[in-house]
């Protein structure tokens, strides 16, 4: 599995830039991978969809359904595109440490 | 050429005579090294018998949530060429008519930035670009956006790209326009298609006529099938044609020599429901019993037609088996006019997918919500009155639910009055 290495932390990431495990994210994390998933700056919005994320995560074991992300942050999924260009799963799911989105996608 | 691997067993699929795949990607791979090792790691999987695809793969273009299916070779240090091997998604035109011109300019893209290798097409319906790299993504989105006016397709838990039959196009049985239908469905619900919010997959399905050119009945959450309401259009006089052996039946798909049908036996005794009657000089349809299977239509095509109340059934919640099992889409509308701009078709849907998307867990299919919660809560939510052309049998099981309101009483119940009849 390829390393990265950002301000003095290592990651162990695999083809898809997803970290190998969500103990090891950190906000160093979130500041390396912004800028593969088109984010130049990020805002309260951004950090409000990671928590909520984590939180969930921690709670379920699982990723939320995109309807239950809308909901909890009150963002609208056109909204999540805006911050996150390459989606909820893609996008925020990998900046937020969760691991990657499988099935039929 | 020589390829830099052994394949001996896939030289074996070179022989016969059906066009062989292997022969094709063997051409390509003189100028695609991608190619060449696709081979290799196909003959790597002939020899093992397992796959040599890792898990999964998420990637993609900024702004949308699919279109883009991820794969990666888990031996790359034997074909480091298809180390990636990404495919992507492109929307179809409505029944997959092109120009030669079109198609030449997204062969020359697809030989510059991707594999060279497509599939034409999956069986969703878009046209497939097989393999490649992370780094060309956006490059080919960019491309087809700009340069070939296309979009990329669906995938995940959205709405899938729709396809129909050729209908109007190229056949006289389309009773709808199956294309506009299609095109109008892409265009509308753009958002759905490419950012996934629904808890699954839905497809749309479009077929001119009962015939289901596109298997909209067995491969569509939504089946939309061309119908007709009022009579068959007889042609007297062509129907004594075939009798005479004048016409081929079946436009000759049993063979085209010339002979006499027997339309007793060969069209009145198959009818479903026996509608049909014909003595020797003229055929009689009861329309009222027919229930448009289109097989009388079928064998004599030169002499019956479908009527020209046209319109659609709309059946839903079809599905491969995973998990509670394969079904066929259900009648839910029996009879829909489809006239642009659908809207009534339209509204229809958007109560479906309300309900589906508050009600349906995480991968869980139309059809399995709708087996989960019933058919008449799924009616309820969609305000539609239930209708004995919905089912095949009425239930043979007594399990049956009552509305409160609906009994006299309700389910408030005083035991104690009770026991005053009924001592202990």
């Amino acid at each position: 599995m390829p390393q990265v290495e950002y301000k003095g932390k290592v990651f162990d990431v695999d083809e898809d830039g997803f970290i190998d495990s969500f103990d090891k994210w950190c906000p160093e994390w979130v500041d390396y991978v912004k800028e593969s998933e088109g984010i130049q700056e990020l805002t309260e919005e951004h950090w409000k969809v990671i928590h909520v994320l984590q939180d969930y995560y921690k709670k379920h074991g699982i990723a939320p359904m995109v309807r239950i992300l809308t909901k909890v942050t009150g963002f609208k999924l056109k909204y999540i595109y805006e911050l996150f260009p390459s989606g909820p799963g893609k996008g925020a799911c990998k900046m937020a440490g969760l691991p990657k989105p499988t099935g039929c996608v | 050429m020589a390829l830099k691997h052994k394949t001996p067993m896939l030289e074996e699929l070179e022989k016969g005579p059906w066009p062989s795949f292997v022969a094709d990607i063997r051409r390509m791979a003189a100028r695609k090294p991608m190619c060449e090792d696709l081979l290799g790691l196909l003959e790597l999987s002939y020899e093992q018998k397992e796959g040599h695809w890792k898990h999964g793969g998420i990637v993609g273009v900024f702004g949308y949530g699919g279109g883009v299916i991820g794969r990666y070779c888990d031996r790359p240090d034997l074909f480091p060429n298809v180390a990636h091997f990404h495919t992507l998604r492109v929307n179809q035109p409505a029944s997959k008519f092109y120009s030669t011109e079109q198609l030449r300019k997204i062969c020359d893209m697809w030989e510059e930035k991707g594999s060279g290798l497509t599939n034409m097409h999956g069986s969703t319906g878009d046209m497939v670009l097989l393999g490649t790299t992370t780094d060309q993504l956006e490059p080919v989105f960019y491309h087809l956006t700009h340069e070939l006016g296309m979009d990329l397709g669906g995938s995940g838990s959205n709405l899938r790209t729709p396809s129909c039959c050729i209908g109007k196009a190229r056949c006289e049985w389309s009773c709808l326009d199956t294309q506009e239908i299609t095109y109008d469905l892409t265009m509308t619900y753009q958002d759905e298609l490419h950012r996934p919010m629904f808890p699954y997959k839905f497809k749309f399905k479009t077929s001119g006529c009962p015939n289901d050119c596109v298997a909209a009945i067995a491969r569509a959450d939504c089946s939309i099938i061309g119908t007709w309401r009022d009579k068959i259009r007889i042609d007297q006089e062509a129907v004594r044609a075939y009798a005479a052996g004048e016409l081929v039946p079946n436009g000759g798909s049993h063979g085209t020599a010339k002979r006499a049908l027997d339309i007793q036996k060969e069209v009145v005794d198959l009818c479903p429901t026996g509608c049909m009657e014909w003595d020797g000089k003229t055929l009689k349809i009861w329309d009222e019993d027919c229930t448009r299977c289109m097989h009388c239509i079928n064998v004599m095509p030169r002499a019956l037609r479908p009527g020209q109340d046209t319109g659609a059934t709309i059946l839903f919640g079809a599905k491969a088996p995973i998990l509670e099992g394969a079904q066929l889409s259900s009648v839910v509308i029996p009879f829909m006019k489809m006239e642009p701009p659908y809207d009534e078709f339209k509204e229809l849907i958007e109560k479906v997918w309300d309900w589906w998307m508050e009600n349906g867990k995480n991968r869980e299919r139309l059809g399995e919500l709708i087996q989960r919660f019933g058919m008449k809560a799924f009616l309820e939510a969609i305000e539609v009155q239930p209708d004995p052309r919905m089912i095949k049998t009425p239930r043979y099981n007594p399990y049956i639910f009552y509305d409160p309101a609906d009994v006299p009483g309700g389910w408030e119940h005083d035991p104690k009055a009770f026991r005053e009849r009924h001592h202990a």
